[in-house]
């Protein structure tokens, strides 16, 4: 670095005369560039090839478009209808040349399910209304209509399509939550016998804490070891903890049920053992228990090898300073070392908590009633129900829940807490 | 001596040209089905001795775990690589109604019976569907363990709800469909009847009711793998299944199990071309042979679903391995005592009673 | 750390029951396995014990589905497949990762945690989604259907590993180590390759790990992404789940974990040969 030096003015300069200031901006600017460009190809490719479709995905959560798209006439239609009793025959005559051209082009399907989602029913209603109304050439098209399907001569029908009529709908949050529009377009609860999203979050959410918890309390112990023990020692222990990764998820899971089932392999030797009586085989699987067994057992690599990376790091000396100023090994150990391995457990802790709510693949095998997880409804509606929006919209509640709680970490342990220098 | 090169060289040339473009022009048909033993029987009935007969076509194999996610996600991608999918009717009828499969025409592209009669009279009724083409009749039957009972073994469905009479765990499909009509009709419900009682909030109530009764007992299954496994390590002595798998674990694997057919729900596994596929007539060919009268009765050889048309049931033979009678065991069968299940009902309820039976399960 | 000579009765007992725990952990750790390599040479296509097999009786034992991983040219193919996706897609992740994880170390980087909270978002949000998403989009750069668009989507979903457990073993990193190098004349590539790297090593190697097993174990996205040629062993492994989970995939991962058990200790005899040759006592 140049020399600093004072001059008459007071200002500290470089040698070559600029200021301090301007050349540790410089220097401090510099060192931001090459930070930044460290991690721009990284931010670049998962920005384009990641962030981008997901964005794009997750639009679909606030995503109405089927409707004013392929019932255009008919939203016009209810413009002006005020909500009471039914819509003049403008509304009639408009929705039955939609759903002419609907059944045409084949997208009139979309308005079904759409519906479907809503009001049960409202599918066959307007796929067999769009089949029977496509051969009515001329009006009075209101008791065609209402011949077709009585749902057409109902109100509440008529407000469903008038509150769907928007571009844009919050319905689907509302309905990830447990709530929904009613009919007059406010918000309540669904019927209680309807509530699952919101305890499935909570259950996800704590069972998560709770596998993270019990990875912490195994993964601690071996990693030290591993970590303690002659390089000969610990690669071979370290065979040990990867070898399951090597035998792929379904395998592992399978595996569980067969040691942990009524007649599995641990209820036999408990019997044998004489330490359980044969009619009351403990119930170990199929029920949370199941879970979180398996999801540990699937999730503790992940907690060790974090753990075992770091503490391959912390010189012994630091230990054995401690001892030697008087310390007993307990104290020594709390105070000196763990203090160390903080970075360890947090990377540990993110990887296995993050991964623990993903998962739906094992809960759905080995947990029962109990055991679901909000994964598995997600894949439920981007799989069977095709109700894409709110899997998008479920999604985004559970990614901003997990950023959330990310950042709450972030203050405790987190990234910026990295010691410098 | 140059001419003869010339000509030589260019008659050469040509014959690679004519032998590239022949083999270039074989066509690659993707045929997404199941996997497994379903897979393996229609490979050997269908795609082997197309193959074999149309040596142009190649029929590549994929699996999928069922869903209409990846179909909707190339349709509306604009990439439709899948010319091809094996599904159950209720996802013939949403992908239907969303355009992402072909409407069918049954009598101008199905192959007609040997003795004439065309296709949409032949295939048996309630099978057909606009965008969908049957295959086989797949039922969901209960099974239970012969060795679980001294005494009186179970007969009817009913059975399954008696918890005094015949003690011990159950497994069931975790999902409100069949569940809701089995218990219906242990309720007292007669079958006919079953879709108008459900049809009414009271109904669906009394069934949830019925459920009530056993639900401490059961262990729900998400994957049709799991049944068949609880079955065989006697961790339930009740069991639904589908029959063709409950059909290789007493046949083949000699597990201790019987089928009651009593209650047994009847659906249907069918091909279907997603709209926008590239290959659309080589499809429909491969789809007429697939279909027609031999080959659905030479399916049953191999796997004990029912095939679909009239004229393939007289065609039954036997098994190709084992050497046994077929026709005892095809769900066809007993359709007496059972019923097929309720396509347009489910279809337009499914996405409310799943939820209602989460949050059920939940209580 | 063996038992120093003055340790005291209270030391030897916690000596010796932290290394029973640790067994019991490993034990758990590998029980799967043990339970697996048995049952994948059962006769019967359950994953039972039969009573067959727990007497020795041959008639229980069969290397049916070893034979139907080998007669199957789609098994092969799968294994051949899966192999290069991840290979690739694991030497891509790590390059990009364990970059960014330097960059996001240095004492002034701006936005630190938001760039973070992006840089993990593959890892949370749900699979299916973002395989959707994906599907979306490499379509539209005519990449679907391809090894290369699998690749690089595996590529995006293993990053989060790699950066997450490379800054955790460069929060104790010195930075002044750095500084003395450049001191001594190193340029940056040496100071990399020559300081950083064996340091961070384990902490790549972690992350490296895990993003190979997200490939290899990857189901939904080759789901949506692969064509017939493209079909990986999950893939396999998942097909006919609606009949039966075939014990063929037990006979697959038996397989693989004796060839990762070989793998893993050759790399560990080559390591003490090295340390022999070079001098160094086994320490």
């Amino acid at each position: 670095m140049a020399e600093a030096t004072v001059d008459q003015s007071d200002i500290m300069r470089t040698a070559d005369g600029t200021p301090l200031k301007v050349s540790i901006g410089r220097a401090m600017r510099r060192n931001k560039l090459i930070a930044m460009g460290l991690i721009a190809p990284l931010l670049i490719f998962i920005l384009f090839s990641f962030l981008i479709p997901i964005v794009d995905m997750s639009l679909r959560s606030v995503d109405n478009s089927i409707i004013p798209r392929i019932l255009p006439n008919t939203i016009v239609a209810l413009e002006t209808w005020d909500g009471q009793d039914l819509p003049p025959e403008e509304a009639f005559a408009a929705l039955a040349a939609d759903m002419t051209a609907g059944r045409e082009s084949r997208e009139i399907g979309k308005v079904a399910t759409r519906l479907n989602y809503e009001v049960s029913g409202m599918r066959g209603a307007v796929m067999g209304t769009s089949r029977k109304i496509s051969k009515v050439k001329e009006g009075p098209y209101k008791e065609a209509l209402i011949k077709s399907n009585k749902a057409w001569g109902e109100q509440d029908t008529w407000l469903l399509l008038k509150r769907l009529s928007g571009k844009y709908t919050f319905g689907f949050y509302l309905n990830a939550v447990d709530m929904k529009y009613d009919v007059q377009g406010d918000i309540i609860a669904q019927p209680d016998f309807r509530q699952i999203y919101v305890d499935l979050f909570i259950r996800t959410l704590w069972m998560s804490l709770l596998i993270t918890g019990m990875t912490i309390l195994l993964g601690y112990p071996i990693a030290h070891l591993m970590a303690t023990l002659p390089l000969r020692y610990s690669n071979l222990l370290m065979i040990m903890v990867l070898l399951p990764f090597w035998t792929s998820l379904l395998v592992r899971t399978t595996a569980w049920i067969v040691v942990l089932q009524s007649n599995g392999v641990l209820n036999d030797i408990l019997v044998w053992v004489g330490l359980v009586a044969d009619d009351a085989r403990p119930q170990m699987v199929y029920n949370q228990i199941g879970t979180i067994v398996a999801m540990t057992h699937i999730l503790l690599p992940f907690m060790v090898l974090p753990l075992y990376s770091v503490m391959k790091t912390i010189p012994p000396t630091y230990m054995r300073a401690a001892r030697s100023l008087g310390a007993n090994q307990f104290t020594a150990f709390v105070r000196v070392y763990m203090p160390q391995t903080v970075a360890g457990i947090g990377a540990g802790s993110i990887l296995v908590f993050i991964l623990a709510i993903g998962y739906y693949i094992t809960p759905e095998l080995v947990g029962g009633t109990s055991g679901t997880l909000i994964s598995n409804q997600i894949a439920y509606h981007m799989q069977s129900s095709l109700n894409w929006s709110l899997a998008a919209a479920l999604g985004a509640i559970l990614l901003g829940t997990v950023v959330a709680l990310y950042f709450i970490y972030n203050h405790i342990v987190g990234i910026d807490n990295m010691k410098l220098g | 001596m140059k001419k003869t090169l010339r000509y030589t060289t260019v008659g050469l040339a040509g014959a690679a040209a004519l032998a590239f473009t022949v083999s270039a022009q074989a066509t690659e048909l993707n045929v997404v089905s199941w996997g497994g033993a379903y897979t393996a029987s229609q490979l050997k009935a269908y795609h082997q001795p197309y193959m074999k007969a149309n040596s142009g076509v190649k029929l590549n194999s994929i699996d999928y775990s069922g869903g209409l996610a990846e179909v909707r996600a190339q349709s509306e991608a604009g990439n439709v690589t899948w010319d091809l999918v094996d599904v159950v009717v209720s996802d013939a009828i949403r992908g239907c109604d969303e355009g992402l499969f072909m409407e069918i025409d049954n009598d101008a592209q199905l192959a007609a019976a040997p003795d004439g009669t065309p296709a949409s009279k032949d295939f048996l009724e309630g099978t057909l569907f606009d965008c969908f083409i049957p295959q086989i009749i797949y039922s969901t039957a209960f099974a239970y363990r012969t060795d679980a009972f001294k005494g009186d073994q179970p007969k009817t469905m009913a059975d399954v709800f008696d918890l005094k009479k015949f003690p011990g765990k159950r497994t069931l499909q975790r999902a409100p469909i069949n569940n809701l009509e089995w218990a219906l009709i242990a309720d007292g419900v007669p079958t006919a009847e079953v879709y108008d009682v459900l049809g009414t909030p009271a109904g669906v109530e009394r069934a949830f009711a019925k459920l009530d009764t056993i639900k401490d007992s059961v262990i729900w299954w998400t994957e049709g793998a799991v049944p068949a496994q609880l079955l065989a390590d006697g961790e339930v002595v009740f069991g639904t299944g589908y029959n063709g798998r409950l059909f290789s674990a007493i046949e083949e694997e000699k597990q201790p199990l019987a089928i009651i057919w009593d209650g047994q729900v009847m659906d249907i596994d069918g091909w279907a071309i997603p709209s926008g596929g590239k290959n659309k007539e080589a499809v429909m060919d491969f789809v007429k042979f697939a279909t027609d009268t031999q080959r659905l009765a030479d399916q049953a050889k191999y796997i004990s679903y029912g095939p679909a048309r009239k004229s393939s049931l007289p065609l039954i033979g036997k098994h190709a391995d084992l050497g046994i009678d077929m026709a005892p065991h095809m769900p066809t069968n007993y359709a007496d005592q059972g019923f097929l299940t309720g396509f347009q009902w489910w279809a337009d309820n499914r996405d409310e009673l799943n939820e209602r039976f989460e949050a059920w399960l939940q209580q | 750390m063996a038992l120093p000579s003055y340790a005291g009765p209270g030391e030897i007992v916690w000596y010796y029951s932290y290394r029973v725990v640790c067994g019991l952990i490993f034990v758990f750790l590998i029980m799967p396995i043990l339970v697996v390599i048995p049952l994948s040479f059962n006769a019967v296509p359950f994953f039972t014990f039969t009573p067959e097999m727990l007497s020795f009786d041959p008639a229980g034992y069969s290397l049916r589905w070893y034979k139907d991983f080998w007669n199957n040219p789609q098994w092969i193919h799968s294994l051949q497949n899966s192999f290069i996706i991840a290979i690739f897609s694991t030497i891509l992740s790590t390059s990009l990762g364990t970059l960014a994880a330097l960059g996001l170390s240095k004492p002034y980087t701006p936005y630190k945690a938001v760039i973070m909270g992006l840089l993990i978002s593959p890892m949370i949000v749900p699979l299916i989604i973002s395989a959707t998403g994906m599907f979306f989009f490499y379509t539209s750069i005519g990449l679907a259907q391809t090894h290369l668009g699998i690749i690089l989507a595996h590529t995006a979903l293993g990053t989060p590993f790699v950066v997450i457990t490379v800054t955790a073993t460069l929060v104790g990193f010195d930075q002044s180590l750095i500084r003395a190098a450049q001191n001594l004349g190193a340029s940056p590539p040496t100071v990399f390759f020559k300081i950083i790297m064996p340091l961070i090593l384990p902490g790549v190697i972690s992350g490296g790990l895990f993003a190979f097993i997200t490939s290899f174990d990857e189901v939904v996205v080759v789901l949506f992404l692969a064509d017939f040629d493209q079909r990986t062993i999950p893939l396999q492994m998942f097909s006919g789940l609606r009949e039966q989970i075939s014990p063929t995939i037990l006979a697959v991962a038996t397989i693989l974990v004796l060839i990762s058990i070989a793998l893993l200790t050759t790399v560990e005899l080559l390591r003490r040969r090295s340390e022999r040759l070079r001098g160094m006592s086994p320490q």
